[in-house]
């Protein structure tokens, strides 16, 4: 299991690469890269990641070890990025595997669903018509219902 | 006891202060909210909607009713949105 939680922007290919040779039991890799988007009707100029340092670190480990013991990982990757993003950068990359496909598709949807709504990060969206909050989706939390 | 009060996202800009030390006797987290409430408008203003305000205890998620009195760091923050 690896955890970076950072600023700094990272390259998902090599991240990927590195990952998939690993270990030779490994059938499948699944990966996740989450980027921040824009809105042609109101253009971002940027985004602004606030998290909590020490708590997240902690509840991500604690969710990424819940999801490798469910679905029998080989093993799993969080990168998550804070700070300033601009549209088109990644933010986010979870990649797991496991000896058949099904259990690693379903433990990086388990981990998105996760990072979304249970992981101390909040987003401020700026853009010309001003600065906001990102609201959090009620999607969101629905979603989080499937893995009860 | 003194704990560590720590504030994210729109509670922080409202509030003023990213964290403070706060000097209490609360047992639970709701009876923290009244006091800081008093602290002044700023405080009032930004917990007017504790239902969607969230509380960590020692960098665990709690609830209003959680009991503090062995907690050294408190953070309240509105719903997380990462990903």
């Amino acid at each position: 299991m690896k955890l970076s939680v950072q600023e700094e922007p990272f390259f998902p290919d090599g991240k990927i690469s590195h990952f998939a040779n690993q270990n030779l039991e490994t059938g499948a890799i699944v990966s996740f890269l989450g980027k921040v988007r824009s809105d042609p009707e109101n253009p971002l100029e940027y985004m602004l990641i606030e998290h909590y340092p020490g708590m997240t670190e902690k509840a991500i480990e604690k969710m990424m070890g819940q999801a490798v013991k469910r679905w029998n990982l080989i093993d799993c990757l969080v990168i998550h990025r804070y700070g300033k993003l601009t549209p088109g950068e990644d933010i986010v990359l979870v990649v797991t595997s496991s000896k058949h496909r099904r259990e690693a598709f379903e433990a990086a949807d388990y981990l998105m669903d996760f990072l979304k709504s249970k992981a101390p990060f909040w987003k401020k969206e700026i853009s010309q018509n001003g600065e906001a909050w990102v609201e959090s989706k009620e999607i969101d939390e629905v979603a989080l219902e499937r893995w009860k | 006891m003194t704990v560590r009060v720590l504030y994210f996202s729109w509670l922080r800009e409202r509030i003023g202060v990213p964290f403070e030390s706060i000097e209490t006797d609360a047992v639970r987290v709701n009876d923290l909210l009244v006091e800081l409430r008093k602290k002044g408008e700023r405080y009032n203003l930004a917990f007017t909607q504790t239902s969607s305000i969230c509380v960590a205890i020692d960098q665990e998620l709690g609830d209003m009713d959680s009991d503090i009195t062995e907690a050294e760091e408190i953070a309240f923050f509105p719903p997380m949105t990462g990903g």
